[in-house]
């Protein structure tokens, strides 16, 4: 990829921009749609940053996993537990936000000064290999062939944890109860009876 | 075009996703405030396998299984999250104290 530089610096500019104000909306927002509609916004735009760090493949994954998948994930999850609910007004809760933004700021400028006082080994001489997915591809099957099969592995438990903890508990035996009557709600799952902890 | 630009802008969605992640009362917008910190740490694996190493992309690689482990996390939160909201009725992380003390 050989674009111009500054094509890539402008590109860069109005990707930095949306990304930061995107995941400020994210943040700040009271609605939590808007939050998950935003935090689209800032995958989207990190994909942009990738395609500029000359990383293919990853900006490709990024969009299918993260916007294809995880963003819509966080959608289906705020549907299911959306209840229109205002929180109770905790009392000095303004010295917890402002203590965080504090925080936060003070990281960020410890970052900034690591950042830009560590002289990095940078060498521009050396040019990206020509098909980012070859290379990926030969690292997961020679040196990194442990942690892919690992993954693989990792995504199964959590295929099978994610169902366990989140389906409803069934009451076993009582489906033939109900297909003798007349079915009025045959489309709902006889559920164990269960008392919010308060 | 340079390295400090882009972990500049990583450090400046760490912080965002940190500020969220304390302050926010909505569980869901907690995973969301993981996913942001997840990103950017990404934007740094990917940023330094660029310019610090440019022939064999190992930040690449790392960044594919960040974005896997990722995936798993968020879908075992909201598992967890849609469970809790199943037995409290709520989704407020004020009510959520029952291992706190």
């Amino acid at each position: 990829m050989n674009l111009a530089e500054g094509v890539r610096l402008v590109s860069l500019i109005i990707l930095s921009v949306m990304m930061l104000g995107t995941a400020l909306g994210v943040v700040l927002f009271e609605n939590i749609v808007y939050s998950a509609f935003t935090l689209g916004g800032v995958f989207i735009s990190i994909s942009g940053l990738y395609i500029l760090l000359n990383a293919d493949f990853v900006s490709a994954a990024q969009i299918l996993i993260y916007v294809g998948a995880v963003n819509v994930l966080i959608l289906f999850a705020i549907m299911l537990v959306n209840k229109q609910e205002d929180f109770e007004v905790l009392p000095r809760r303004w010295i917890r936000k402002v203590s965080t933004a504090f925080v936060s700021l003070a990281l960020f400028a410890l970052l900034a000064t690591m950042v830009l006082q560590t002289n990095w080994p940078v060498n521009p001489s050396k040019q990206p290999p020509a098909s980012s997915v070859l290379a990926i591809g030969i690292h997961f099957f020679t040196d990194y062939l442990l942690p892919f099969e690992l993954a693989s592995i990792l995504l199964l438990m959590a295929l099978v944890g994610a169902v366990v903890i989140a389906r409803r508990e069934n009451i076993v035996g009582e489906e033939t109860a109900i297909v003798s009557e007349e079915p009025p709600h045959i489309f709902e799952l006889p559920e164990r009876p269960r008392e919010p902890i308060s | 075009m340079n390295l400090e630009y882009f972990l500049l802008l990583a450090a400046a969605l760490f912080c965002i996703g940190i500020y969220g992640l304390v302050t926010s009362r909505n569980a869901v917008r907690v995973l969301m405030s993981i996913e942001l910190l997840l990103n950017a740490v990404n934007i740094n694996l990917v940023a330094f396998s660029n310019f610090l190493d440019g022939q064999n992309i190992r930040g690449q690689v790392f960044t594919v299984f960040v974005i896997t482990i990722a995936a798993a996390e968020a879908a075992v939160g909201l598992a967890i999250i849609l469970s809790i909201y199943r037995n409290r009725d709520t989704v407020d992380m004020e009510k959520f104290n029952l291992l706190k003390w």
